[in-house]
């Protein structure tokens, strides 16, 4: 699959009558991790969930494609919670989108399961039930179901954020592995998640909102945590969160 | 075992109640018959209140089954066509505002003095709740899951299928047992107005005849008719759910 860049551009956003931002523009470049960082209520995950087609853009925003094609149907959603089925066993919840869309998995597409499961590291749970797992294990299985749809746009709303900071930091291990490559778009409030994990970050803050330039940390990804320069970043992102 | 005994030790409790005031005023037979005298009738009558009972019997569970699945078509069309719900909803709250018992006469009318004319009126009865139940549970699905069906570019079939329908099973399920329990109320009213067997039947008969005895046998039977069906259908549903949690504490705690 090749990676693709989308930008959003001129996007607007008026909540309840109170305009959150105008003219906004976000870019993702094709195969890099973007995070974008903000206070609560300053309009992020809505980017994030007009990209995912789940809000409508309100005119004049448009999102513009690398390749020119529209953007449905080539997004993988991850949220904060889960979002597992509980009546489906583990194997089965990563197959969801096949089952969704009518196709009957295959013996191939069973193997790809089993493969991702043994990737985020639950080979040998596949026929567990969700309340068996814990809460990040959970979590894994969301990221094997958003990697079994192996689609040109990953787009993540605080996928960790629910989780102990232990068990965090490995899943930020787990998801910079498994993501590499991919146009990802993760929208998140830990600024030290997205300096491990980040290619690119952008800080959004104000009323209106604005775009803040982007910040990118050196070296490869999963950054470590006790990284000198990675922990001078973090005040520069506080300081710009705080302004 | 422990709750099945403490269940026996409040039934002998209670018969023994019973007895002492019967035998302590000294009531007639014909208005308070004692739980031996019942118990007598019981075992003479055996053969009757099978007979009668089996019809009962019959009744409440093909009403069951038909006013179940009735209610959950019901449910499902309302939950996936807009224009079903706009024209059927009022009608169904409307239907409701009827009480169901003075249709029975019309509906032994209509159905005559057999068994459709019960059914037909058990069925009236479970329509209501298991139409509500399943509907309120297609209606509460987890948002997250809708958004997550919808980026999987899912059709509003498959989702409903997939997600909204076994999400709402537990809903269903409580509408099913509540059906259970009134089953037995719409059938045997059936037989009250108009019928040639049936426990209703036996018990109106046995009323006129002062056989109050055999009217008490008749209850009991029915009694236990409606609260097998209940066990039966609560272990259906716990077989159903094997995913859905029994968060009730097994034990409230002591202050």
């Amino acid at each position: 699959m090749t990676p693709l860049a989308v930008t959003i551009d001129s996007a607007r956003l008026t909540y309840g009558g109170t305009l959150l931002f105008a003219d906004l523009t976000l870019d993702l470049p094709a195969g890099r991790t973007t995070c974008l960082l903000g206070p609560s209520g300053v309009g992020k995950t809505t980017l994030l969930r007009i990209l995912a087609g789940l809000a409508e853009p309100e005119p004049p925003t448009v999102v513009v494609t690398g390749d020119g094609l529209p953007l449905a149907g080539r997004i993988a959603y991850m949220a904060q919670q889960d979002l597992l089925l509980p009546w489906l066993t583990v194997l089965d919840n990563v197959l969801l989108g096949d089952r969704l869309r009518h196709r009957r998995p295959d013996a191939a597409r069973v193997e790809r399961a089993r493969a991702l499961l043994d990737r985020v590291g639950l080979s040998g749970r596949e026929r567990d039930r969700p309340a068996a797992l814990s809460g990040g294990q959970r979590q894994r299985v969301a990221l094997a179901r958003t990697l079994m749809e192996d689609k040109p746009l990953v787009l993540m709303d605080e996928p960790f954020s629910a989780l102990d900071a232990l068990t965090r930091l490995r899943l930020q291990d787990t998801a910079a592995e498994t993501l590499a490559g991919r146009t990802v778009l993760m929208v998140t409030h830990d600024p030290l998640e997205a300096l491990r994990i980040g290619d690119r970050l952008h800080v959004m803050t104000g009323r209106p909102a604005t775009m803040g330039p982007a910040l990118t940390p050196p070296g490869p990804v999963p950054r470590r945590v006790d990284d000198p320069a990675l922990l001078a970043l973090q005040a520069e992102l506080l300081r710009r969160l705080g302004e | 075992m422990k709750a099945l005994l403490r269940g026996a030790i409040t039934l002998v409790v209670l018969a023994a109640g019973w007895q002492a005031l019967v035998s302590v005023t000294g009531l007639p037979r014909y208005l308070l018959p004692g739980p031996l005298a019942v118990a007598d009738a019981m075992v003479r009558q055996a053969p009757l209140l099978w007979t009668h009972g089996l019809t009962t019997l019959a009744e409440i569970v093909i009403g069951l089954v038909a006013g179940v699945a009735l209610g959950a078509v019901s449910a499902l069309t309302l939950a996936r066509f807009r224009t079903a719900r706009r024209w059927l909803m009022p009608l169904l709250l409307v239907s409701q505002a009827i009480p169901v018992f003075a249709l029975a006469p019309l509906l032994v009318l209509w159905l005559g003095y057999g068994m459709l004319s019960k059914i037909a009126m058990a069925v009236l009865v479970i329509y209501f709740p298991v139409t509500t139940a399943l509907f309120d549970g297609l209606r509460r699905t987890d948002p997250g899951w809708l958004d997550l069906a919808r980026t999987m570019g899912a059709s509003p079939a498959a989702i409903l299928w997939t997600i909204r329908l076994p999400a709402a099973l537990p809903a269903f399920w409580s509408g099913v047992r509540v059906a259970a329990a009134v089953a037995p109320i719409g059938a045997v009213i059936g037989e009250w107005v108009g019928s040639s067997s049936g426990l209703g039947y036996l018990m109106l008969h046995a009323n006129a005849r002062m056989q109050i005895d055999l009217l008490f046998a008749a209850v009991l039977v029915l009694g236990l008719f409606a609260v097998a069906l209940y066990a039966a259908v609560d272990a259906l549903a716990r077989w159903a759910l094997p995913w859905q949690p029994d968060t009730q504490p097994t034990d409230d705690a002591v202050p």
